[in-house]
C-alpha cells in the first residue's frame, strides 16, 4: 500500500483527493517520474487516485491548429479528474494546458467553458502543488552532489514556476545548486517543433547543453519530462556525463533508477 | 519585397552554418538584451506603464476611424495633405506622382517599415528618381542589395569586416580609396558620403512611430539625425505609415516614448524624437514647403476585431526579436519578407499569404519569451497558433503529419487501446534497449527529425498505467 | 483616392461591426479627449531637477557646463571652438535670447539657418526635460532646425528655470503658452550616434558630433 512516510501536510487538514494527470511522456517513457509525484504527494498528505480513463491533455492536436481533436480529448480530462479536489501533473507544460488553455478552448460553449474553468482553478504542475498548496518543508532526503536546474517555458511563463523547484531543491542536505547562464531559455523541444525543425531544435538544444556543461553540475534536473528528454538526448550524443532526472525523482529520493537515456545506475546513488 | 518566405527550411539551415551571420548575431544578446534588461530593472514603473500603453493603444484601434479622421483634419488645419492608401500599389502610386509633380530626381529616405512593405525603392527607382536610404543600418544593405533582417537595426546581420568591404567598393567613386576598418571611421565615411545626398535632395521620406490626432502630427524616434535632416532638407516631405500608428494626444505618446526606446534598445529616450506638424510656416527659415502623409491600410483594417487585433497594438520595437531563440538562430532573412521574428511570424503570412509563408508560424516552440517582453503584451503564441489552425482547416499542413496526430488523437480518446497499444509499444522498446544494454537509441524508424540531432532515450519499461494497473490488482487479491 | 479613403473607413467601420462613423455622442467625448488631454502614469524623478537633467543628460555624452549668468557664454562658446580646433566660424539662431551675447572680435558669428559646411552652432532651447535629460526646440523663424542638425557641433544655451520635471510638462507649457504645434518640435538627447555596425556606439552618426549644453543658473 502506501509508504507511511513522514507526513509534511498541515496536521489539522483532512486528507485530500488528487487525480494524478500522469501525462503521456511519464507514462510511456518514465513511470519512475509518476510513482516519485504519488510518494512526494502521499507524503504531503493527499490521498492520490490516477484516473483510468486519461492519456493525454491534448497539446499535441492544439499546437498543430486541430482544436476540435483537442476539445475532444479536454473533455475527457475534464470529466474524469473534476471529481477530484485537486489535479496534479508532473509537467509544467501539461498543467499550463489545462489551467491556461482548457477554459479558451472552450470559448465559445458556456457549458464546458465553465466546467474547464473550474477544474482549472483546481489544477497545478506538481512541485508548485507541494511547495504553494501545501507547503511542504522537509523532504527527508539527502543527496551529496551538485545539480542545475532547467526552467520549462512553459512552466515558466503559463504558470510562474521557478522559486518554488529551487525552494524545495534547497531542502535537501548536501545538494549543490548551480544556475546556469540562460536558465530560462528554451531548449529547443517545442512538441512537434523539434522534428519538424530539426537543425534550428539542434542549434537551440546545443546551445543548452553548453550552459548546462559550463555550471560544472554532475546532474541536470528540470519539471518537464519534453525538455529534459530532448537535453538529455544531446547530452548523449555529445558523449557527455551529467546525467539527467526529473525533479520529482529527487526530490523524493528515488533515483535508484537509470538517469534518462542510461542503461546502468549511477555510481554511489543514494 | 518579393517574399521567399517559402524557402524558409532552407534558408534556415543555410543561416545556421554561416559564421559570419552566427557571429553578428551573438551581438544582440549582450546589446539589445542586455541593454533592455538594465533599462527596464531601472525603471519601477515599466510594468505599469506597459499596462497604460496597451490600454492607449487598445482605446484607439476601437475607435480608429475616428481618429484618423480627425488625425487628417489637424493635418490639412496646419497645411499638410492626408492620402490614403488601400493597398501598396496605391501608395506607391501616390508618392510617385507627389515626386512627378515636384520634379524631383533625388529621394532621401528615413528609415520606414512601410516603405519596405510596399517596395518604394523599387518604384521609385522604377520611374527613374533615385533613392538613398540615409539609416546607416539601411544604407549599408542598400548597398548590399540585401532585404533588412531586423526592423529597427536592418544590418544587423552584417559584420564589421563585411561593412568595411561593401564601403570601400561603393565609396571609391566619392574619392574615398582608403579601407575603413574600425567603427569610427566607417561611420564617419558614411557621414561624409551621405552629407551631399542630404543636401541636394527633392523629396524626403520618413516613416512615422506615432501619428498624433491631438495635433496631426506625425513622430519619429531616431538616434542618427538621419530622418530629421529628410524631413527638413528637402522642399518635399512625405510621411509612409501604417493606419494602426494613430494615437490620440501628444500625452499619450509621451507614454508610449517611454516603453519603445527601452524595449527595443534598452535607450530612456532615443537621441531625437521628432513631432512633425505640417510644412513650414510663414517666415521659416527652413524647412520643407510640403507635408505630406500617405496612410495605408493593406490588410490592417482586416485584422480589427478578429484573432489578430492585438497585432495592431505593435509599436514596431523589435524586442520580440531580441529574446526569440529561433530568430537568434537563424536572423531575420530567412523569414523571407519584410516583417521578422515573432511579429513577422503573424504579420508576413496574413500580409503575403499563409500558402507562401507556412513555416512561419510552425517554425517556433511557442516559449512565451517574445509576449513577456512585448511592450504592448501582444498575445504572439496564441496568433501563431490561430494561423496554425488556418493551416489545418485548409489542408494546408502536410498529410504524414495530419496522419500522426489523427493517429495519436485516435488513441488518446480511447484510454483503454491507448494504454495496450502503447503500453506494448514502449514495453518492446524497453525491452530491445535493454537487449543491446544501451538506455537510448541512436536511431529510430520514424523518428530522423529527432536522431539526427540527439539520442532517444528508451522508455523504462511498462507504462505507468500498466504498472498501476498491476500494483491496484496485486493489492486487490 | 478619395476612393481609397471611402474604402479604408469603411473597411474599418465593417471589421469594429459599425454601419458608419461614431454615434455624435461618442464622438463628442472623443473630441473632449482630445481637446482636455491628461496625462498617465509618470514616473517618479528626484526633487533637484537641475541635478537629475545634468546627470541625464551627461550618461549620454550630452556635456553641460554651468555658468552664472549669460555673460560667461562667449567665453565657454570660445573654449569649445578652440578645444575641439573648430576653426573661428559659428552660427547663431536669430534668437532674441541670444541677441545680447558679447562674442569676441575674432569670431565670425552670422545669424542664420544652417549651411553644409557648418562646424558650429549656437541656438536657445524651449525647455528641457529633467526626466530624460532632453533638449525641447521649437521650429520658428528665430531657431531654425537645421541648426541642430547640420553643424557638426551643437550648442544649447539654456536656463536652469525652462527645465520642467517630465515631457507631459512641455505640453502643458506649450497650452499655457498658447504655443501652437510649430513646423517641429526636436527632443534632443545627447549627440547623434549609432550601434548599426555590430552593436557597437559611435557617436557622430549623420547628426551632431557633439552636444554641449551651457546651463545658466536663474
Amino acid at each position: 500500500m502506501t509508504s507511511d512516510a513522514t507526513s509534511s501536510s498541515r496536521n489539522d487538514t483532512p486528507s485530500i483527493r488528487v487525480g494524478l494527470f500522469v501525462t503521456c511522456l511519464v507514462d510511456l517513457m518514465r513511470p519512475n517520474v509518476g510513482f516519485a509525484a504519488v510518494k512526494l504527494l502521499e507524503n504531503a498528505g493527499c490521498r492520490v487516485e490516477v484516473p483510468e480513463l486519461q492519456s493525454c491533455c491534448g497539446q499535441p492536436a492544439y499546437n498543430s491548429g486541430d482544436f476540435s481533436d483537442s476539445q475532444r480529448i479536454a473533455r475527457q480530462v475534464i470529466a474524469a479528474f473534476e471529481p477530484y479536489d485537486y489535479l496534479v501533473a508532473p509537467s509544467g507544460s501539461c498543467a499550463g494546458m489545462i489551467k491556461e488553455h482548457y477554459p479558451q478552448l472552450f470559448a465559445t460553449d458556456a457549458g464546458w467553458r465553465n466546467r474547464a474553468q473550474q477544474l482549472a482553478g483546481r489544477s497545478y504542475e506538481l512541485v508548485s502543488f507541494l511547495h504553494d498548496v501545501r507547503g511542504v518543508a522537509e523532504l527527508g532526503v539527502a543527496r551529496t552532489g551538485s545539480v542545475t536546474y532547467h526552467d520549462s517555458c512553459s512552466g515558466l511563463r503559463e504558470l510562474g514556476i521557478h522559486g518554488q523547484p529551487r525552494a524545495l531543491l534547497g531542502k535537501i542536505s548536501g545538494l549543490e545548486l548551480r544556475e546556469m547562464t540562460d536558465s530560462n531559455v528554451c531548449c529547443g523541444f517545442g512538441g512537434t517543433f523539434c522534428i519538424k525543425y530539426p537543425k534550428i531544435s539542434e542549434h537551440l538544444v546545443s546551445n543548452k547543453v553548453a550552459d548546462i556543461a559550463d555550471t560544472g553540475a554532475d546532474t541536470l534536473l528540470g519539471g518537464d519530462l519534453g525538455c529534459l528528454l530532448n537535453i538529455a538526448g544531446r547530452i548523449k550524443r555529445e558523449g557527455r556525463a551529467t546525467k539527467v532526472y526529473h525533479v520529482a525523482e529527487v526530490l523524493a529520493g528515488m533515483t535508484d533508477v537509470p538517469a534518462i537515456g542510461d542503461a546502468e545506475l549511477p555510481d554511489g546513488a543514494t | 519585397m518579393k517574399p521567399t518566405s517559402s524557402q524558409f527550411k532552407k534558408s534556415a539551415r543555410v543561416a545556421l552554418v554561416d559564421p559570419d551571420l552566427q557571429r553578428a548575431m551573438g551581438f544582440i544578446k549582450t546589446g539589445f538584451v542586455e541593454k533592455r534588461r538594465a533599462a527596464v530593472e531601472r525603471l519601477p514603473e515599466f510594468d505599469a506603464l506597459r499596462r497604460s500603453a496597451r490600454g492607449i493603444k487598445e482605446h484607439t484601434l476601437q475607435n480608429l476611424d475616428f481618429y484618423l479622421e480627425a488625425f487628417e483634419e489637424r493635418v490639412i488645419a496646419n497645411g499638410g495633405q492626408v492620402h490614403w492608401a488601400n493597398t501598396p500599389q496605391q501608395a506607391c502610386d501616390i508618392v510617385l506622382g507627389i515626386c512627378r509633380r515636384a520634379g524631383a530626381k533625388r529621394v532621401t529616405k528615413g528609415k520606414s517599415m512601410v516603405g519596405e512593405e510596399i517596395a518604394i525603392n523599387e518604384a521609385l527607382e522604377g520611374a527613374g528618381f533615385e533613392a538613398i536610404e540615409t539609416d546607416l543600418g539601411e544604407y549599408i544593405i542598400q548597398l548590399a542589395e540585401e532585404p533588412p533582417s531586423h526592423i529597427i537595426a536592418p544590418a544587423v546581420h552584417k559584420t564589421k569586416s563585411q561593412i568595411t568591404e561593401l564601403f570601400h567598393k561603393h565609396h571609391a567613386r566619392y574619392g574615398y580609396t582608403e579601407r575603413q576598418t574600425e567603427v569610427p571611421g566607417l561611420v564617419d565615411e558614411a557621414r561624409q558620403v551621405l552629407r551631399g545626398k542630404f543636401l541636394s535632395a527633392d523629396v524626403g521620406i520618413t516613416g512615422a512611430n506615432f501619428l498624433v490626432a491631438e495635433t496631426g502630427s506625425t513622430v519619429i524616434v531616431t538616434n542618427e539625425g538621419n530622418g530629421d535632416l529628410t524631413n527638413t532638407l528637402p522642399p518635399v516631405h512625405i510621411v509612409t505609415a501604417g493606419i494602426e500608428k494613430v494615437v490620440p494626444t501628444r500625452e499619450d505618446v509621451s507614454t508610449l516614448l517611454r516603453v519603445l526606446a527601452r524595449s527595443a534598445t534598452g535607450q530612456e529616450m532615443s537621441v531625437y524624437t521628432t513631432f512633425s506638424t505640417g510644412p513650414r510656416r510663414q517666415n521659416d527659415l527652413d524647412g520643407p514647403t510640403e507635408f505630406h502623409v500617405v496612410l495605408l491600410d493593406n490588410g490592417r483594417s482586416q485584422m480589427l476585431g478578429n484573432e489578430f487585433h492585438a497585432m495592431l497594438r505593435c509599436i514596431r520595437c523589435g524586442a520580440c526579436m531580441n529574446h526569440c531563440p529561433v530568430y537568434q538562430g537563424i536572423g531575420g532573412h530567412a523569414y523571407g519578407w519584410v516583417y521578422v521574428g515573432p511579429m513577422g511570424a503573424v504579420l508576413t503570412p496574413l500580409m503575403v499569404g499563409l500558402d507562401q509563408a507556412g513555416d512561419l508560424p510552425n517554425a517556433c516552440t511557442l516559449n512565451g519569451r517574445c509576449q513577456e517582453v512585448c511592450p504592448m503584451g501582444i498575445e504572439l503564441p496564441a496568433m501563431l497558433r490561430q494561423l496554425r489552425r488556418r493551416q489545418y482547416q485548409n489542408r494546408q499542413t502536410s498529410a504524414v503529419s495530419r496522419m500522426a496526430l489523427a493517429a495519436w488523437s485516435f488513441l488518446a480518446r480511447r484510454p483503454r487501446l491507448y494504454r495496450r497499444v502503447l503500453g506494448a509499444a514502449v514495453a518492446s522498446l524497453a525491452w530491445l534497449a535493454r537487449v543491446r544494454g544501451r538506455g537510448r537509441f541512436r536511431h529510430m524508424l520514424f523518428a530522423g527529425g529527432w536522431t539526427c540531432a540527439r539520442d532517444l532515450p528508451a522508455p523504462q519499461g511498462a507504462s505507468f498505467q500498466n504498472q498501476w494497473r498491476k500494483r491496484r490488482q496485486g493489492n486487490q487479491s | 483616392m478619395s476612393d481609397a479613403r471611402e474604402q479604408v473607413l469603411a473597411n474599418i467601420r465593417g471589421a469594429l461591426n459599425r454601419e458608419g462613423p461614431l454615434p455624435d455622442s461618442i464622438a463628442r467625448s472623443l473630441q473632449g479627449r482630445l481637446s482636455r488631454p491628461r496625462a498617465n502614469l509618470k514616473p517618479a524623478i528626484g526633487d533637484d531637477l537641475t541635478a537629475y537633467f545634468i546627470e541625464k543628460l551627461e550618461s549620454v555624452s550630452g556635456k553641460v557646463t554651468r555658468v552664472a549668468s549669460i555673460d560667461e557664454v562667449a567665453a565657454v562658446v570660445a573654449r569649445h571652438l578652440e578645444s575641439f580646433d573648430l576653426g573661428d566660424a559659428l552660427v547663431v539662431a536669430p534668437d532674441p535670447a541670444l541677441q545680447g551675447i558679447p562674442w569676441s572680435n575674432r569670431l565670425r558669428v552670422e545669424r542664420r539657418a544652417a549651411a553644409g559646411g557648418d562646424r558650429l552652432s549656437v541656438t536657445g532651447a524651449y525647455a528641457a526635460v529633467a526626466e530624460t535629460g532632453s533638449l525641447v526646440l521649437l521650429s520658428s523663424p528665430e531657431s531654425p532646425t537645421t541648426l541642430n542638425f547640420l553643424p557638426d557641433d551643437h550648442l544649447i544655451v539654456l536656463h536652469e528655470s525652462q527645465i520642467v520635471p517630465h515631457i507631459e510638462d512641455v505640453w502643458v507649457r506649450m497650452r499655457r503658452d498658447k504655443q501652437a504645434m510649430p513646423r517641429t518640435v526636436n527632443f534632443i538627447t545627447g549627440p547623434s550616434k549609432t550601434a548599426d555596425v555590430e552593436q557597437t556606439i559611435q557617436e557622430g552618426a549623420h547628426g551632431p558630433r557633439r552636444l554641449h549644453v551651457i546651463l545658466v543658473a536663474d
